[in-house]
């Protein structure tokens, strides 16, 4: 990577013209148009993104509480909307970094004027104890670390009081852009540490207070009620927010958010059922941000381990009789990019492709009569209850046609907190569900889904020693044409193997009011409140 | 006062019963705590650990001993989906759900009740028959879809109710914690401004539960009168040259109100475990809500709280009853 260094003059310059007023607009309570009342299905569960157990909303109050060293580079995309580049960074509490000749280093000066909630100084201590925890703490923050080769407290280094280093375990492409997700963000170590209870990682505290320099504070938490974000006037990492105070309600009845963000009562709606963002997109009276998740597929997946689909041949049959153009009318009412029709050689590489299939029940039912002579295959097909909206028409759509193939197909709806450990069985011979990572890229999709260390999201338990050398090789590949070939190797494998069946790319929707601008995609998917507008 | 101390001895049985099968039945549900938390990309190892740390992995015997000291200390655990102690969202939450399910009992009794005596006294009427409408619309109409009806009617078309937000409008704040009861809180406060915020918020999930308990309110009290009024006492009353009025309120209803406070008890312990759909729809943040959510999630800790805090109010409740019949029928008072 290129040396990078960003010193904003104007930004800093900036900062210290504007106390005097900054202190007259903070003795007058937030007006309404300073206001921003988010209705969402469900609240965060801890204010610690960090973690075990955090929700995922907690990600918002990383996101809005709290700093991290870099932020992916904000790139418009829609009218109204943002999203970010995983590549290029913009300085948050590092003003300027630099990667080592070698290649196996990074060294970050952190901004001089930013402080903490506590008005501390943010320092690289700081920095390290927060590094430090992330890759200790365990369980998905752990994870998240290791999936960038941020594996052990010895790689994180407080050079001085200003100045920090991360040592490389290996060149790993992910090490930067997972500098810039939800979980390296930066604790005010020194106040966790004093109300720790003596918990060297501070779990409890963290997880009822903020000890950050983010651009909000928190007023008020109410789990399963309300969250009040009210904004950080010292905030140092960025410009001031226009939002002074913003109300995340939890409303978890989807009828009620979407009367609530029509009537105009509520600024912005998360989480609403497909067929809502169509309807409100359609009538035009609120703003629909609609951003194809990146990375992410809905899929149908076919146990390739064990009979009847670890026969190839059927797995194929069931890729040409998925009813793809009714799922995505029927089941996503349009809200998806579609993943079927696409070349039968991979074109241009990336994740997600569409794959070269597409509805055609008279090639099917030929492909799985040459493999049965037609006896009737009896199997069962399981999706997550959490998410029926979707999968539960998706998964009758797929039901009524495998019939006229002469597969007969028992829906299994498995509830939330069973779905994972059913994945975990590795026994389901379908299932529909959905898959996207935060880091977008082939190789780490391909990683979690087809990899033969059979991750629990290799749903279809799918092993094959090539494709894991494919994989592996992408993942650690340092020159682009090595790369290149080794993602369309994988590509080409994984759509003539199809273990997993891809449908469509899910949109992320959020309704929104018109006078709402500034809403930025990030890959956590939360609603990043820094840099909301609000007019008249 | 004997008798209501043998009622409480006779109530402790049943808890223990209780605090040990829903122990178990929440260990029996296929759910799979740990995973559940572990996230999404979560290693067999960030799962164990979760399992560690939870407890989990403990033999069942040494978990339930673990639960019982808890208890015994006034621990109810921590729930995961909140991310908070048990005991604290159950003390916040119950006076939401408590001052839903009063709003809407009382509002069904100011209904039903008259409803059922001029039912009852003009039998075969206009008035009869509209009691018999009401009721069956009452109870053939599921609570939510009422909700959502009354949402779309008074808040979305008409925009005469505020938003359906829960107990408070975005802006306003919540009163000082005296009672839990927003509408006697404000009043405690003289904040008119917010009592009228809670009271106009209360309206609508009130409305949808009232609805809801008129059916067997009105029906009783109904079938309560016509055996009353049939009966000779009445007739003598009605001999002696009293009026109307008296007969029917001081002697009659009097007498008939025996059962139908026995259905109130049924009734508001009913409406308390089943306005966890009106509490979804109306983002009210009561105790349904919360137990619902934690169970689909499999989150234990939550899931027995609630319902041991669910026998302990039945026990309450159903002695309240008998102290209350007591008062009314002197009969009661002599047999025990």
């Amino acid at each position: 990577m290129k040396r990078r260094t960003f010193i904003k003059a104007a930004a800093g310059a900036a900062a210290l013209a504007t106390p005097a007023i900054r202190s007259a607009a903070a003795q007058t309570a937030p007006t309404r148009n300073e206001t921003l009342i988010v209705v969402q299905e469900y609240g965060p569960n801890s204010l610690d993104m960090q973690g075990i157990g955090s929700a995922q909303p907690v990600n918002g109050v990383s996101l809005n509480c709290y700093d991290t060293l870099l932020r992916f580079k904000r790139v418009p995309f829609a009218e109204g909307t943002m999203t970010h580049d995983l590549l290029n960074y913009d300085p948050a509490l590092a003003e300027s970094w630099q990667i080592a000749s070698d290649g196996m280093s990074c060294t970050f000066k952190l901004r001089e004027n930013a402080r903490f909630h506590s008005k501390r100084p943010v320092t690289a201590k700081d920095v390290k104890w927060s590094m430090d925890r992330a890759v200790s703490i365990g369980g998905f923050a752990t994870t998240q670390m290791a999936a960038g080769s941020l594996e052990k407290p010895e790689q994180f280094v407080a050079v001085d009081d200003k100045t920090f280093r991360i040592d490389f375990l290996r060149r790993d492409k992910l090490t930067m852009p997972n500098l810039g997700v939800t979980i390296p963000f930066v604790f005010d170590s020194e106040t966790a540490i004093a109300n720790s209870g003596g918990d060297p990682w501070a779990k409890d505290y963290l997880k009822n207070n903020i000890a950050g320099s983010g651009a909000f504070k928190v007023e008020s938490w109410k789990p399963g009620t309300e969250t009040i974000y009210v904004r950080n006037d010292d905030w140092a990492c960025g410009p001031l927010p226009q939002l002074r105070r913003v109300i995340a309600r939890d409303i978890p009845s989807p009828s009620t958010r979407r009367a609530l963000i029509e009537r105009g009562d509520a600024d912005m709606s998360y989480g609403l059922p497909p067929k809502d963002f169509k309807d409100l997109a359609e009538a035009g009276k609120v703003r629909v941000a609609a951003v194809p998740v990146p990375n992410a597929i809905w899929y149908v997946a076919l146990n390739a381990a064990n009979p009847p689909f670890n026969d190839v041949r059927l797995r194929q049959a069931i890729a040409w009789a998925i009813p793809y153009e009714k799922i995505m009318s029927a089941a996503l009412f349009g809200r998806g990019v579609p993943m079927w029709g696409g070349p039968e050689k991979i074109g241009k590489i990336g994740w997600p492709v569409p794959s070269h299939y597409s509805a055609n029940i008279e090639k099917a039912k030929a492909m799985v009569a040459a493999v049965t002579g037609g006896t009737t295959i009896s199997t069962s097909l399981l999706f997550d209850a959490g998410s029926a909206t979707i999968a539960e028409p998706m998964a009758v759509l797929v039901q009524e046609s495998l019939a006229q193939i002469g597969i007969k197909v028992e829906l299994n709806k498995i509830p939330g907190a069973n779905f994972r450990g059913e994945l975990n069985k590795k026994t389901a011979p379908m299932v529909i569900n959905r898959f996207g990572g935060w880091l977008d890229w082939p190789d780490y999709f391909f990683f979690w889904n087809y990899h033969g260390k059979n991750s629990i999201f290799n749903v279809a338990s799918y092993q094959n020693k090539e494709m894991d050398a494919l994989i592996d090789g992408a993942r650690f590949a340092t020159d682009p044409a090595t790369y290149e070939t080794q993602v369309r190797g994988f590509l080409q494998m994984g759509m003539d193997e199809v273990p997993m069946i891809p449908v469509c790319q899910p949109f992320h929707d959020v309704a929104m009011q018109k006078n709402i601008g500034g809403y930025t995609y990030w890959p956590c998917r939360e609603p990043d409140f820094r840099f909301l507008t609000k007019g008249a | 006062m004997r008798a209501i101390l043998l009622r409480f001895a006779g109530a402790l049985p049943t808890l223990c019963g209780v605090v040990v099968v829903t122990f178990l039945l929440t260990r029996v549900l296929p759910g799979d705590t740990a995973t559940y938390f572990a996230g999404p990309t979560a290693s067999a190892e960030s799962i164990a650990q979760i399992k560690a740390s939870l407890g989990l992995d403990l033999p069942l015997t040494e978990q339930f001993r673990r639960y019982v000291v808890a208890l015994v200390h006034g621990d109810l655990g921590m729930s995961l989906t909140t991310g908070q102690p048990v005991l604290t969202e159950l003390i916040n939450r119950l006076p939401a759900s408590a001052e839903l399910t009063l709003c809407g009992l009382f509002l069904a009794i100011g209904i039903a009740l008259p409803l059922g005596v001029f039912a009852a006294v003009r039998q075969g009427s206009v008035i009869d028959h509209a009691c018999r409408i009401v009721a069956t619309a009452g109870v053939s109409l599921p609570v939510f879809f009422t909700g959502l009806l009354l949402v779309y009617i008074f808040y979305f078309i008409l925009g005469w109710m505020p938003a359906p937000l829960g107990r408070l409008d975005a802006f306003a704040s919540a009163p000082p914690a005296v009672t839990g009861f927003y509408l006697i809180d404000t009043l405690l406060a003289r904040d008119t401004e917010t009592f009228r915020a809670a009271a106009a918020q209360i309206v609508l999930p009130a409305g949808t539960l009232a609805l809801f308990a008129l059916a067997p309110i009105a029906r009783i009290t109904r079938a309560s009168m016509l055996a009353v009024l049939g009966s000779e006492f009445i007739r003598t009353a009605r001999a002696s040259g009293l009026s109307g009025p008296t007969v029917v309120l001081t002697y009659a209803l009097r007498n008939a109100l025996l059962p139908v406070v026995t259905v109130l008890g049924m009734v508001f312990s009913f409406l308390l475990g089943a306005n966890v759909l009106v509490e979804k729809v109306f983002a009210w943040p009561g105790i349904g809500s919360y137990a619902v959510e934690a169970l689909i999630a499999s989150d234990f800790a939550p899931v027995q709280g609630f319902v041991l805090t669910m026998a302990i109010l039945y026990v309450l409740l159903n002695l309240g009853i008998d102290l209350l019949n007591r008062a009314i029928d002197p009969r009661a008072r002599r047999g025990a």
